[in-house]
Protein backbone atom coordinates (compact mmCIF):
# COMPACT_ATOMS: atom_id res chain seq x y z
CA UNK A 1 0.00 0.00 0.00
CA UNK A 2 1.67 3.25 -1.03
CA UNK A 3 2.03 5.76 1.78
CA UNK A 4 0.09 8.98 1.45
CA UNK A 5 3.14 11.08 0.58
CA UNK A 6 4.16 8.69 -2.19
CA UNK A 7 0.66 8.96 -3.65
CA UNK A 8 0.76 12.73 -3.67
CA UNK A 9 3.99 12.62 -5.65
CA UNK A 10 2.34 11.08 -8.68
CA UNK A 11 -1.19 12.30 -9.38
CA UNK A 12 -1.64 9.92 -12.32
CA UNK A 13 -0.79 6.89 -10.22
CA UNK A 14 -2.92 8.36 -7.49
CA UNK A 15 -6.03 8.40 -9.67
CA UNK A 16 -5.43 4.91 -11.01
CA UNK A 17 -4.84 3.51 -7.54
CA UNK A 18 -7.90 5.29 -6.25
CA UNK A 19 -9.98 3.88 -9.08
CA UNK A 20 -8.81 0.33 -8.38
CA UNK A 21 -9.77 0.78 -4.74
CA UNK A 22 -13.25 1.92 -5.74
CA UNK A 23 -13.85 -1.16 -7.87
CA UNK A 24 -12.16 -3.54 -5.45
CA UNK A 25 -13.85 -2.14 -2.35
CA UNK A 26 -17.30 -2.19 -3.97
CA UNK A 27 -16.85 -5.90 -4.71
CA UNK A 28 -15.34 -6.70 -1.32
CA UNK A 29 -17.94 -4.93 0.78
CA UNK A 30 -20.92 -6.20 -1.21
CA UNK A 31 -19.48 -9.72 -1.15
CA UNK A 32 -19.02 -9.45 2.61
CA UNK A 33 -22.61 -8.28 3.05
CA UNK A 34 -24.01 -11.09 0.90
CA UNK A 35 -21.99 -13.68 2.80
CA UNK A 36 -23.77 -12.62 6.00
CA UNK A 37 -26.86 -14.37 4.60
CA UNK A 38 -25.14 -17.74 4.53
CA UNK A 39 -27.32 -20.30 6.30
CA UNK A 40 -30.15 -17.82 6.91
CA UNK A 41 -31.71 -17.32 3.46
CA UNK A 42 -35.38 -17.91 2.59
CA UNK A 43 -34.64 -21.29 0.97
CA UNK A 44 -31.70 -23.53 0.18
CA UNK A 45 -31.82 -22.39 -3.44
CA UNK A 46 -31.61 -18.73 -2.42
CA UNK A 47 -28.80 -19.52 0.00
CA UNK A 48 -26.91 -21.03 -2.91
CA UNK A 49 -27.43 -18.09 -5.23
CA UNK A 50 -26.48 -15.47 -2.62
CA UNK A 51 -23.33 -17.40 -1.72
CA UNK A 52 -22.56 -17.70 -5.40
CA UNK A 53 -22.74 -13.94 -5.91
CA UNK A 54 -20.68 -13.36 -2.78
CA UNK A 55 -18.05 -15.72 -4.10
CA UNK A 56 -17.91 -13.95 -7.48
CA UNK A 57 -17.52 -10.59 -5.78
CA UNK A 58 -14.85 -11.74 -3.33
CA UNK A 59 -13.00 -13.16 -6.34
CA UNK A 60 -13.20 -9.84 -8.19
CA UNK A 61 -12.08 -7.97 -5.09
CA UNK A 62 -9.11 -10.29 -4.68
CA UNK A 63 -7.90 -9.70 -8.26
CA UNK A 64 -8.35 -5.97 -8.11
CA UNK A 65 -6.88 -5.36 -4.66
CA UNK A 66 -3.97 -7.69 -5.38
CA UNK A 67 -3.27 -5.65 -8.47
CA UNK A 68 -3.49 -2.40 -6.54
CA UNK A 69 -0.98 -3.55 -3.95
CA UNK A 70 1.73 -5.65 -5.62
CA UNK A 71 -0.08 -8.92 -5.01
CA UNK A 72 -1.04 -8.23 -1.40
CA UNK A 73 -4.76 -7.53 -1.51
CA UNK A 74 -5.12 -8.82 2.04
CA UNK A 75 -3.21 -5.86 3.39
CA UNK A 76 -5.73 -3.53 1.77
CA UNK A 77 -8.75 -5.58 2.81
CA UNK A 78 -7.75 -6.17 6.41
CA UNK A 79 -5.50 -3.30 7.44
CA UNK A 80 -7.25 -0.14 6.26
CA UNK A 81 -9.75 1.80 8.32
CA UNK A 82 -12.98 3.41 7.12
CA UNK A 83 -11.40 6.64 5.90
CA UNK A 84 -9.33 4.70 3.38
CA UNK A 85 -12.15 2.58 1.99
CA UNK A 86 -13.43 3.81 -1.37
CA UNK A 87 -16.60 1.77 -1.90
CA UNK A 88 -19.90 3.47 -2.64
CA UNK A 89 -22.41 3.84 0.18
CA UNK A 90 -24.96 1.57 -1.48
CA UNK A 91 -22.96 -1.64 -1.10
CA UNK A 92 -22.27 -1.16 2.61
CA UNK A 93 -25.95 -0.83 3.48
CA UNK A 94 -27.02 -3.59 5.88
CA UNK A 95 -28.84 -6.55 4.36
CA UNK A 96 -32.15 -5.63 5.99
CA UNK A 97 -34.86 -8.01 4.86
CA UNK A 98 -34.58 -10.00 1.65
CA UNK A 99 -36.33 -7.19 -0.27
CA UNK A 100 -33.65 -4.69 0.68
CA UNK A 101 -30.89 -7.13 -0.22
CA UNK A 102 -32.47 -7.63 -3.64
CA UNK A 103 -33.03 -3.92 -4.31
CA UNK A 104 -29.44 -3.15 -3.30
CA UNK A 105 -28.28 -5.88 -5.68
CA UNK A 106 -30.47 -4.67 -8.53
CA UNK A 107 -29.29 -1.08 -8.21
CA UNK A 108 -25.63 -2.02 -7.89
CA UNK A 109 -25.37 -4.94 -10.35
CA UNK A 110 -27.19 -3.04 -13.10
CA UNK A 111 -24.69 -0.20 -12.70
CA UNK A 112 -21.72 -2.56 -12.46
CA UNK A 113 -22.88 -4.42 -15.54
CA UNK A 114 -23.17 -1.27 -17.66
CA UNK A 115 -19.80 -0.08 -16.38
CA UNK A 116 -17.97 -3.36 -16.93
CA UNK A 117 -19.34 -3.76 -20.45
CA UNK A 118 -17.54 -0.53 -21.34
CA UNK A 119 -14.56 -1.15 -19.12
CA UNK A 120 -13.94 -4.41 -20.98
CA UNK A 121 -12.93 -2.20 -23.92
CA UNK A 122 -10.53 -0.11 -21.83
CA UNK A 123 -7.04 0.71 -23.12
CA UNK A 124 -5.74 -0.34 -19.73
CA UNK A 125 -4.90 -4.04 -20.03
CA UNK A 126 -5.64 -4.86 -16.41
CA UNK A 127 -9.00 -3.10 -16.34
CA UNK A 128 -10.11 -4.57 -19.65
CA UNK A 129 -9.10 -8.09 -18.57
CA UNK A 130 -10.81 -8.01 -15.17
CA UNK A 131 -13.94 -6.38 -16.62
CA UNK A 132 -14.14 -8.84 -19.51
CA UNK A 133 -13.97 -11.73 -17.07
CA UNK A 134 -16.28 -10.29 -14.44
CA UNK A 135 -18.91 -8.94 -16.81
CA UNK A 136 -20.34 -12.44 -17.28
CA UNK A 137 -20.69 -12.91 -13.54
CA UNK A 138 -22.21 -9.49 -13.12
CA UNK A 139 -24.71 -10.13 -15.92
CA UNK A 140 -25.92 -13.10 -13.91
CA UNK A 141 -26.16 -11.02 -10.70
CA UNK A 142 -28.20 -8.43 -12.55
CA UNK A 143 -30.50 -11.06 -13.98
CA UNK A 144 -30.99 -12.75 -10.64
CA UNK A 145 -31.77 -9.45 -8.89
CA UNK A 146 -34.13 -8.43 -11.71
CA UNK A 147 -36.02 -11.72 -11.50
CA UNK A 148 -36.44 -11.46 -7.74
CA UNK A 149 -37.50 -7.83 -8.06
CA UNK A 150 -40.29 -8.91 -10.40
CA UNK A 151 -41.29 -11.83 -8.19
CA UNK A 152 -41.42 -9.75 -5.02
CA UNK A 153 -42.89 -6.62 -6.60
CA UNK A 154 -45.62 -8.59 -8.35
CA UNK A 155 -46.05 -11.21 -5.61
CA UNK A 156 -48.18 -10.45 -2.56
CA UNK A 157 -49.24 -7.14 -0.98
CA UNK A 158 -46.69 -7.69 1.74
CA UNK A 159 -43.81 -8.35 -0.62
CA UNK A 160 -44.71 -5.31 -2.74
CA UNK A 161 -44.81 -3.10 0.37
CA UNK A 162 -41.41 -4.41 1.47
CA UNK A 163 -40.00 -3.68 -1.99
CA UNK A 164 -41.31 -0.11 -1.85
CA UNK A 165 -39.63 0.36 1.54
CA UNK A 166 -36.41 -1.13 0.20
CA UNK A 167 -36.41 1.19 -2.81
CA UNK A 168 -37.06 4.12 -0.53
CA UNK A 169 -34.06 3.09 1.59
CA UNK A 170 -31.61 2.57 -1.24
CA UNK A 171 -32.59 5.20 -3.78
CA UNK A 172 -30.72 8.11 -2.14
CA UNK A 173 -27.43 6.26 -2.76
CA UNK A 174 -27.89 5.94 -6.54
CA UNK A 175 -26.58 9.43 -7.51
CA UNK A 176 -23.20 8.56 -5.97
CA UNK A 177 -22.79 5.88 -8.65
CA UNK A 178 -22.81 8.63 -11.30
CA UNK A 179 -20.79 11.23 -9.42
CA UNK A 180 -17.72 12.42 -11.31
CA UNK A 181 -15.00 13.79 -9.06
CA UNK A 182 -11.33 14.59 -9.67
CA UNK A 183 -10.19 10.99 -9.70
CA UNK A 184 -12.77 10.03 -12.23
CA UNK A 185 -12.17 13.15 -14.33
CA UNK A 186 -8.50 12.24 -14.50
CA UNK A 187 -9.26 8.64 -15.48
CA UNK A 188 -11.83 9.71 -18.06
CA UNK A 189 -9.38 12.24 -19.50
CA UNK A 190 -6.85 9.44 -19.89
CA UNK A 191 -9.52 7.52 -21.79
CA UNK A 192 -9.05 4.44 -19.66
CA UNK A 193 -12.48 4.37 -18.04
CA UNK A 194 -15.96 5.39 -19.17
CA UNK A 195 -17.78 8.41 -17.84
CA UNK A 196 -20.65 6.88 -15.83
CA UNK A 197 -22.90 9.76 -16.87
CA UNK A 198 -22.74 8.33 -20.40
CA UNK A 199 -24.87 5.39 -19.29
CA UNK A 200 -27.00 7.07 -16.65
CA UNK A 201 -29.97 7.38 -18.98
CA UNK A 202 -29.64 3.74 -19.96
CA UNK A 203 -29.37 2.80 -16.28
CA UNK A 204 -32.52 4.64 -15.33
CA UNK A 205 -34.40 3.14 -18.27
CA UNK A 206 -33.24 -0.36 -17.35
CA UNK A 207 -34.24 0.03 -13.71
CA UNK A 208 -37.54 1.55 -14.86
CA UNK A 209 -38.23 -1.46 -17.07
CA UNK A 210 -37.62 -3.95 -14.27
CA UNK A 211 -39.75 -1.95 -11.84
CA UNK A 212 -42.53 -1.67 -14.40
CA UNK A 213 -42.56 -5.42 -14.85
CA UNK A 214 -42.56 -5.74 -11.07
CA UNK A 215 -45.55 -3.36 -10.94
CA UNK A 216 -43.53 -1.02 -8.76
CA UNK A 217 -43.29 2.73 -9.27
CA UNK A 218 -39.99 4.39 -9.97
CA UNK A 219 -39.15 6.18 -6.71
CA UNK A 220 -39.06 9.97 -6.62
CA UNK A 221 -35.53 11.31 -6.56
CA UNK A 222 -34.18 12.03 -3.09
CA UNK A 223 -31.42 14.31 -1.93
CA UNK A 224 -28.22 12.46 -2.86
CA UNK A 225 -26.13 11.04 -0.04
CA UNK A 226 -22.48 11.07 -1.10
CA UNK A 227 -19.07 10.55 0.42
CA UNK A 228 -18.10 6.89 0.09
CA UNK A 229 -15.61 7.51 -2.69
CA UNK A 230 -13.79 9.95 -0.40
CA UNK A 231 -13.85 7.72 2.64
CA UNK A 232 -16.83 9.33 4.31
CA UNK A 233 -19.07 6.35 4.87
CA UNK A 234 -22.24 5.45 6.70
CA UNK A 235 -22.08 4.33 10.32
CA UNK A 236 -22.47 0.75 9.14
CA UNK A 237 -19.08 0.30 7.50
CA UNK A 238 -17.07 0.47 10.71
CA UNK A 239 -19.01 -2.44 12.17
CA UNK A 240 -18.58 -4.47 9.02
CA UNK A 241 -14.82 -3.86 9.11
CA UNK A 242 -14.60 -4.64 12.82
CA UNK A 243 -15.90 -8.15 12.17
CA UNK A 244 -14.07 -8.68 8.88
CA UNK A 245 -10.67 -7.47 10.06
CA UNK A 246 -10.61 -8.78 13.61
CA UNK A 247 -8.30 -11.78 13.14
CA UNK A 248 -5.48 -10.12 11.17
CA UNK A 249 -5.64 -7.14 13.53
CA UNK A 250 -5.67 -9.23 16.71
CA UNK A 251 -2.79 -11.40 15.51
CA UNK A 252 -0.70 -9.04 13.39
CA UNK A 253 2.24 -11.48 13.13
CA UNK A 254 0.21 -14.48 12.08
CA UNK A 255 0.02 -16.01 8.62
CA UNK A 256 -3.23 -17.87 7.94
CA UNK B 1 -21.42 -33.95 6.42
CA UNK B 2 -23.10 -37.07 7.57
CA UNK B 3 -25.42 -38.34 10.20
CA UNK B 4 -25.84 -41.88 11.22
CA UNK B 5 -28.86 -43.46 12.88
CA UNK B 6 -29.35 -41.28 15.92
CA UNK B 7 -32.48 -42.49 17.61
CA UNK B 8 -31.66 -45.02 20.26
CA UNK B 9 -35.06 -46.54 20.63
CA UNK B 10 -36.46 -46.59 17.15
CA UNK B 11 -39.17 -49.21 17.09
CA UNK B 12 -38.55 -51.61 14.25
CA UNK B 13 -41.16 -50.77 11.65
CA UNK B 14 -42.98 -54.00 10.91
CA UNK B 15 -45.79 -54.01 8.42
CA UNK B 16 -47.25 -57.06 6.75
CA UNK B 17 -45.73 -57.37 3.30
CA UNK B 18 -46.41 -59.73 0.43
CA UNK B 19 -43.88 -62.53 1.12
CA UNK B 20 -43.16 -63.11 -2.57
CA UNK B 21 -42.42 -59.41 -3.20
CA UNK B 22 -40.32 -59.23 -0.07
CA UNK B 23 -38.31 -62.26 -1.06
CA UNK B 24 -37.66 -60.86 -4.53
CA UNK B 25 -36.62 -57.53 -2.99
CA UNK B 26 -34.23 -59.18 -0.54
CA UNK B 27 -32.70 -61.19 -3.38
CA UNK B 28 -32.13 -58.07 -5.49
CA UNK B 29 -30.51 -56.22 -2.62
CA UNK B 30 -28.37 -59.22 -1.71
CA UNK B 31 -27.18 -59.27 -5.34
CA UNK B 32 -26.11 -55.62 -4.94
CA UNK B 33 -28.69 -54.31 -7.39
CA UNK B 34 -29.89 -50.74 -7.02
CA UNK B 35 -33.47 -50.15 -5.92
CA UNK B 36 -35.07 -47.28 -7.83
CA UNK B 37 -37.95 -44.99 -6.79
CA UNK B 38 -40.62 -46.81 -8.80
CA UNK B 39 -39.57 -50.28 -7.61
CA UNK B 40 -41.51 -52.11 -4.95
CA UNK B 41 -39.87 -51.85 -1.52
CA UNK B 42 -40.87 -52.83 2.00
CA UNK B 43 -42.43 -50.02 4.00
CA UNK B 44 -39.75 -50.35 6.67
CA UNK B 45 -37.03 -49.88 4.04
CA UNK B 46 -38.75 -46.75 2.72
CA UNK B 47 -39.22 -45.27 6.19
CA UNK B 48 -35.70 -46.05 7.31
CA UNK B 49 -34.32 -44.42 4.19
CA UNK B 50 -36.46 -41.31 4.51
CA UNK B 51 -35.28 -40.97 8.08
CA UNK B 52 -31.64 -41.50 7.20
CA UNK B 53 -31.55 -39.34 4.05
CA UNK B 54 -33.53 -36.50 5.60
CA UNK B 55 -31.29 -36.57 8.70
CA UNK B 56 -28.37 -36.36 6.35
CA UNK B 57 -29.94 -33.44 4.43
CA UNK B 58 -30.78 -31.60 7.67
CA UNK B 59 -27.19 -32.10 8.82
CA UNK B 60 -25.90 -30.41 5.69
CA UNK B 61 -28.20 -27.44 6.21
CA UNK B 62 -27.68 -27.06 9.96
CA UNK B 63 -23.98 -27.67 9.34
CA UNK B 64 -23.85 -24.42 7.37
CA UNK B 65 -24.33 -22.49 10.61
CA UNK B 66 -21.17 -23.28 12.60
CA UNK B 67 -19.01 -22.60 9.54
CA UNK B 68 -21.12 -19.69 8.31
CA UNK B 69 -20.27 -18.17 11.68
CA UNK B 70 -16.73 -17.59 10.37
CA UNK B 71 -17.22 -16.55 6.74
CA UNK B 72 -17.45 -12.87 7.64
CA UNK B 73 -14.35 -13.21 9.85
CA UNK B 74 -12.12 -15.41 7.67
CA UNK B 75 -8.57 -14.08 8.03
CA UNK B 76 -7.68 -13.63 4.35
CA UNK B 77 -9.47 -13.15 1.05
CA UNK B 78 -8.38 -16.61 -0.05
CA UNK B 79 -9.69 -18.27 3.12
CA UNK B 80 -12.94 -16.35 2.81
CA UNK B 81 -13.48 -17.51 -0.77
CA UNK B 82 -12.65 -21.13 0.06
CA UNK B 83 -14.95 -21.19 3.07
CA UNK B 84 -17.78 -19.59 1.10
CA UNK B 85 -17.37 -22.19 -1.61
CA UNK B 86 -17.33 -24.94 0.97
CA UNK B 87 -20.48 -23.82 2.75
CA UNK B 88 -22.12 -23.38 -0.62
CA UNK B 89 -21.27 -27.01 -1.35
CA UNK B 90 -23.00 -28.02 1.88
CA UNK B 91 -26.15 -26.22 0.74
CA UNK B 92 -25.90 -28.08 -2.55
CA UNK B 93 -25.56 -31.40 -0.73
CA UNK B 94 -28.61 -30.57 1.35
CA UNK B 95 -30.53 -29.78 -1.80
CA UNK B 96 -29.85 -33.00 -3.63
CA UNK B 97 -30.32 -35.09 -0.51
CA UNK B 98 -33.76 -33.51 -0.01
CA UNK B 99 -34.46 -34.38 -3.65
CA UNK B 100 -33.31 -37.98 -3.10
CA UNK B 101 -35.58 -38.25 -0.05
CA UNK B 102 -38.48 -36.76 -2.01
CA UNK B 103 -38.27 -39.66 -4.46
CA UNK B 104 -39.50 -41.79 -1.54
CA UNK B 105 -42.72 -39.82 -1.30
CA UNK B 106 -42.03 -37.28 1.47
CA UNK B 107 -42.06 -33.59 0.54
CA UNK B 108 -39.31 -31.18 1.46
CA UNK B 109 -41.79 -29.09 3.46
CA UNK B 110 -42.70 -32.12 5.56
CA UNK B 111 -39.06 -32.85 6.22
CA UNK B 112 -38.28 -29.24 7.16
CA UNK B 113 -41.33 -29.14 9.40
CA UNK B 114 -40.07 -32.30 11.14
CA UNK B 115 -36.67 -30.66 11.67
CA UNK B 116 -38.15 -27.49 13.13
CA UNK B 117 -40.50 -29.36 15.46
CA UNK B 118 -37.60 -31.41 16.79
CA UNK B 119 -39.07 -34.64 15.41
CA UNK B 120 -36.27 -35.12 12.91
CA UNK B 121 -32.64 -35.23 14.03
CA UNK B 122 -29.43 -33.92 12.53
CA UNK B 123 -25.84 -34.80 13.27
CA UNK B 124 -24.89 -34.21 16.91
CA UNK B 125 -21.64 -32.56 15.83
CA UNK B 126 -23.33 -29.31 14.83
CA UNK B 127 -24.53 -28.69 18.36
CA UNK B 128 -21.02 -27.65 19.34
CA UNK B 129 -19.90 -24.03 18.92
CA UNK B 130 -17.16 -22.71 16.61
CA UNK B 131 -15.16 -20.50 18.97
CA UNK B 132 -12.02 -19.73 17.01
CA UNK B 133 -10.80 -19.82 13.42
CA UNK B 134 -9.03 -23.10 14.24
CA UNK B 135 -12.47 -24.68 14.61
CA UNK B 136 -12.98 -24.17 10.88
CA UNK B 137 -9.78 -26.14 10.30
CA UNK B 138 -10.80 -28.81 12.79
CA UNK B 139 -14.25 -29.19 11.26
CA UNK B 140 -12.80 -29.70 7.80
CA UNK B 141 -10.16 -32.08 9.02
CA UNK B 142 -12.10 -34.12 11.58
CA UNK B 143 -15.79 -33.66 10.86
CA UNK B 144 -15.53 -33.87 7.10
CA UNK B 145 -12.97 -36.63 7.55
CA UNK B 146 -15.48 -38.61 9.59
CA UNK B 147 -18.16 -37.77 7.06
CA UNK B 148 -16.09 -39.17 4.20
CA UNK B 149 -15.50 -42.35 6.14
CA UNK B 150 -19.22 -42.73 6.65
CA UNK B 151 -20.18 -41.79 3.13
CA UNK B 152 -17.72 -43.64 0.94
CA UNK B 153 -19.45 -46.98 1.63
CA UNK B 154 -22.80 -45.30 0.96
CA UNK B 155 -21.84 -44.80 -2.67
CA UNK B 156 -22.74 -48.48 -2.92
CA UNK B 157 -25.87 -48.24 -0.81
CA UNK B 158 -28.86 -50.10 -2.23
CA UNK B 159 -31.10 -47.11 -2.92
CA UNK B 160 -30.07 -45.72 -6.31
CA UNK B 161 -30.80 -41.99 -5.84
CA UNK B 162 -29.03 -41.95 -2.46
CA UNK B 163 -26.01 -43.82 -3.81
CA UNK B 164 -25.69 -41.44 -6.75
CA UNK B 165 -26.02 -38.38 -4.50
CA UNK B 166 -23.23 -39.84 -2.36
CA UNK B 167 -20.87 -40.15 -5.33
CA UNK B 168 -21.08 -36.41 -5.89
CA UNK B 169 -21.03 -35.54 -2.20
CA UNK B 170 -17.90 -37.63 -1.59
CA UNK B 171 -15.91 -35.83 -4.28
CA UNK B 172 -16.63 -32.49 -2.68
CA UNK B 173 -16.08 -33.72 0.87
CA UNK B 174 -12.55 -34.78 0.09
CA UNK B 175 -11.84 -31.21 -1.04
CA UNK B 176 -13.39 -29.99 2.21
CA UNK B 177 -11.21 -32.21 4.28
CA UNK B 178 -8.08 -31.04 2.50
CA UNK B 179 -8.95 -27.38 3.02
CA UNK B 180 -9.52 -28.06 6.72
CA UNK B 181 -6.24 -29.85 7.12
CA UNK B 182 -4.48 -27.07 5.24
CA UNK B 183 -5.85 -24.55 7.74
CA UNK B 184 -4.52 -26.76 10.55
CA UNK B 185 -1.08 -26.95 8.91
CA UNK B 186 -0.91 -23.16 8.69
CA UNK B 187 -1.86 -22.86 12.36
CA UNK B 188 0.47 -25.62 13.51
CA UNK B 189 3.35 -23.88 11.72
CA UNK B 190 2.28 -20.48 12.97
CA UNK B 191 2.72 -18.37 16.07
CA UNK B 192 2.32 -19.64 19.62
CA UNK B 193 -1.18 -18.18 19.68
CA UNK B 194 -2.09 -20.05 16.50
CA UNK B 195 -0.69 -23.35 17.83
CA UNK B 196 -2.67 -22.91 21.01
CA UNK B 197 -5.81 -22.30 18.95
CA UNK B 198 -5.15 -25.45 16.92
CA UNK B 199 -4.59 -27.66 19.97
CA UNK B 200 -7.66 -26.26 21.68
CA UNK B 201 -9.78 -26.98 18.62
CA UNK B 202 -8.56 -30.59 18.49
CA UNK B 203 -9.30 -30.93 22.20
CA UNK B 204 -12.87 -29.81 21.72
CA UNK B 205 -13.67 -31.57 18.41
CA UNK B 206 -12.01 -34.95 18.87
CA UNK B 207 -14.63 -36.70 20.98
CA UNK B 208 -17.66 -35.18 19.25
CA UNK B 209 -16.11 -36.37 15.96
CA UNK B 210 -15.92 -39.95 17.27
CA UNK B 211 -19.58 -39.65 18.24
CA UNK B 212 -20.48 -38.95 14.61
CA UNK B 213 -20.26 -42.67 13.87
CA UNK B 214 -23.21 -43.29 16.14
CA UNK B 215 -23.74 -45.54 19.17
CA UNK B 216 -21.59 -48.61 19.74
CA UNK B 217 -22.60 -51.67 17.73
CA UNK B 218 -24.04 -53.50 20.72
CA UNK B 219 -26.44 -50.59 21.21
CA UNK B 220 -27.35 -49.88 17.61
CA UNK B 221 -30.71 -51.56 17.17
CA UNK B 222 -31.09 -51.23 13.42
CA UNK B 223 -27.58 -52.04 12.31
CA UNK B 224 -28.17 -55.66 11.43
CA UNK B 225 -31.18 -55.10 9.20
CA UNK B 226 -29.68 -51.97 7.67
CA UNK B 227 -26.57 -53.97 6.80
CA UNK B 228 -28.69 -56.69 5.23
CA UNK B 229 -30.53 -54.08 3.17
CA UNK B 230 -27.25 -52.41 2.16
CA UNK B 231 -28.46 -49.12 3.64
CA UNK B 232 -25.41 -49.38 5.77
CA UNK B 233 -22.29 -51.19 4.70
CA UNK B 234 -19.97 -51.05 7.69
CA UNK B 235 -20.80 -50.96 11.39
CA UNK B 236 -20.41 -47.87 13.55
CA UNK B 237 -17.51 -49.32 15.51
CA UNK B 238 -15.67 -50.49 12.38
CA UNK B 239 -15.86 -47.00 10.92
CA UNK B 240 -14.87 -45.37 14.20
CA UNK B 241 -11.77 -47.59 14.42
CA UNK B 242 -10.82 -46.73 10.86
CA UNK B 243 -11.19 -43.01 11.60
CA UNK B 244 -8.95 -43.18 14.67
CA UNK B 245 -6.31 -45.16 12.79
CA UNK B 246 -6.18 -42.68 9.93
CA UNK B 247 -6.45 -39.50 12.00
CA UNK B 248 -3.88 -40.16 14.74
CA UNK B 249 -0.85 -39.95 12.37
CA UNK B 250 -2.31 -36.76 10.89
CA UNK B 251 -2.41 -35.22 14.37
CA UNK B 252 1.20 -36.34 14.90
CA UNK B 253 2.23 -34.65 11.66
CA UNK B 254 0.70 -31.41 12.93
CA UNK B 255 2.51 -31.77 16.23
CA UNK B 256 -0.81 -31.82 18.07
CA UNK B 257 -1.85 -34.15 20.87
CA UNK B 258 -5.04 -36.18 20.61
CA UNK B 259 -6.89 -35.64 23.90
CA UNK B 260 -7.12 -39.33 24.80
CA UNK B 261 -4.56 -40.73 27.27
CA UNK B 262 -5.63 -44.28 26.37
CA UNK B 263 -4.86 -43.86 22.70
CA UNK B 264 -2.01 -46.17 21.67
CA UNK B 265 -1.05 -48.49 18.86
CA UNK B 266 -1.95 -52.14 19.35
CA UNK B 267 0.30 -54.32 17.24
CA UNK B 268 -1.79 -57.40 17.77
CA UNK B 269 -4.99 -55.98 16.33
CA UNK B 270 -3.18 -53.79 13.80
CA UNK B 271 -5.00 -50.71 15.00
CA UNK B 272 -5.21 -48.21 17.83
CA UNK B 273 -6.76 -48.82 21.20
CA UNK B 274 -8.61 -45.77 22.38
CA UNK B 275 -10.71 -44.54 25.27
CA UNK B 276 -14.45 -44.83 25.67
CA UNK B 277 -16.62 -42.13 24.16
CA UNK B 278 -18.81 -40.37 26.72
CA UNK B 279 -22.07 -41.94 25.59
CA UNK B 280 -24.11 -40.06 28.17
CA UNK B 281 -23.04 -36.85 26.49
CA UNK B 282 -23.82 -38.32 23.08
CA UNK B 283 -27.37 -39.28 24.06
CA UNK B 284 -27.89 -35.92 25.75
CA UNK B 285 -26.89 -34.16 22.54
CA UNK B 286 -29.16 -36.47 20.53
CA UNK B 287 -32.00 -35.46 22.86
CA UNK B 288 -31.33 -31.82 21.91
CA UNK B 289 -29.25 -30.85 24.92
CA UNK B 290 -26.06 -29.96 23.05
CA UNK B 291 -24.28 -26.71 23.99
CA UNK B 292 -25.71 -24.71 21.07
CA UNK B 293 -28.66 -26.89 20.07
CA UNK B 294 -31.12 -24.13 20.91
CA UNK B 295 -29.12 -21.58 18.90
CA UNK B 296 -28.94 -23.87 15.87
CA UNK B 297 -32.59 -24.78 15.69
CA UNK B 298 -33.66 -21.21 16.45
CA UNK B 299 -31.50 -19.94 13.59
CA UNK B 300 -33.08 -22.45 11.22
CA UNK B 301 -36.61 -21.68 12.38
CA UNK B 302 -36.04 -17.94 12.10
CA UNK B 303 -34.56 -18.24 8.62
CA UNK B 304 -37.65 -20.18 7.61
CA UNK B 305 -40.35 -18.24 9.44
CA UNK B 306 -38.99 -14.71 8.90
CA UNK B 307 -38.86 -15.41 5.18
CA UNK B 308 -42.24 -17.05 4.76
CA UNK B 309 -43.31 -13.87 2.97
CA UNK B 310 -40.60 -14.44 0.33
CA UNK B 311 -41.74 -17.97 -0.45
CA UNK B 312 -45.38 -16.85 -0.48
CA UNK B 313 -44.54 -14.01 -2.85
CA UNK B 314 -42.66 -16.35 -5.18
CA UNK B 315 -45.60 -18.77 -5.21
CA UNK B 316 -48.11 -15.95 -5.76
CA UNK B 317 -46.05 -14.56 -8.61
CA UNK B 318 -45.71 -17.97 -10.26
CA UNK B 319 -49.47 -18.45 -10.02
CA UNK B 320 -50.17 -15.03 -11.53
CA UNK B 321 -47.73 -15.68 -14.33
CA UNK B 322 -49.29 -19.04 -15.07
CA UNK B 323 -52.77 -17.50 -15.11
CA UNK B 324 -51.61 -14.77 -17.49
CA UNK B 325 -50.00 -17.30 -19.81
CA UNK B 326 -53.14 -19.45 -19.79
CA UNK B 327 -55.36 -16.44 -20.61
Amino acid sequence: MPAADELAADPLEDAYYDYLLRLGDDALILGQRLSEWCGHAPSVEVDLSLANMALDLIGQATHILNNANNGDGDELAFKRDVLDFRNCLLVEQPNGDFARTIVRQLLYSTWQHLLFQQLAESRDPFLSAIAAKAVKEVAYHRELASEWTVRLGDGTDESAARMRDALDWCWRFVPELFEVDETLEEMIARQTVPDPRSFEREYRAAIGDVLAEAKLEMPADQRPILGGRRGHHSEHLGHLLAAMQYLPRTYPDAVW
Amino acid sequence: MYTTELSKNVQPIETPEDPALLEAFEARVAADEFIEPKDWMPEAYRKTLVRQISQHAHSEIVGMLPEGNWITRAPSLRRKAILLAKVQDEAGHGLYLYCAAETLGTSREEMIEALHSGKAKYSTIFNYPTLTWADIGAIGWLVDGAAIMNQVPLQRTSYGPYARAMVRVCKEESFHQRQGYEIMIALANGTAAQKRMAQDALNRWWWPSLMMFGPPDDNSPNTERSMRWRIKRETNDELRQKFVDITKPQADFLGLTVPDPELKWNDEKGGHDFGEVDWDEFYAVVRGEGPVAKERITARREAWENNTWVREAAAAHAAKKQAREAA
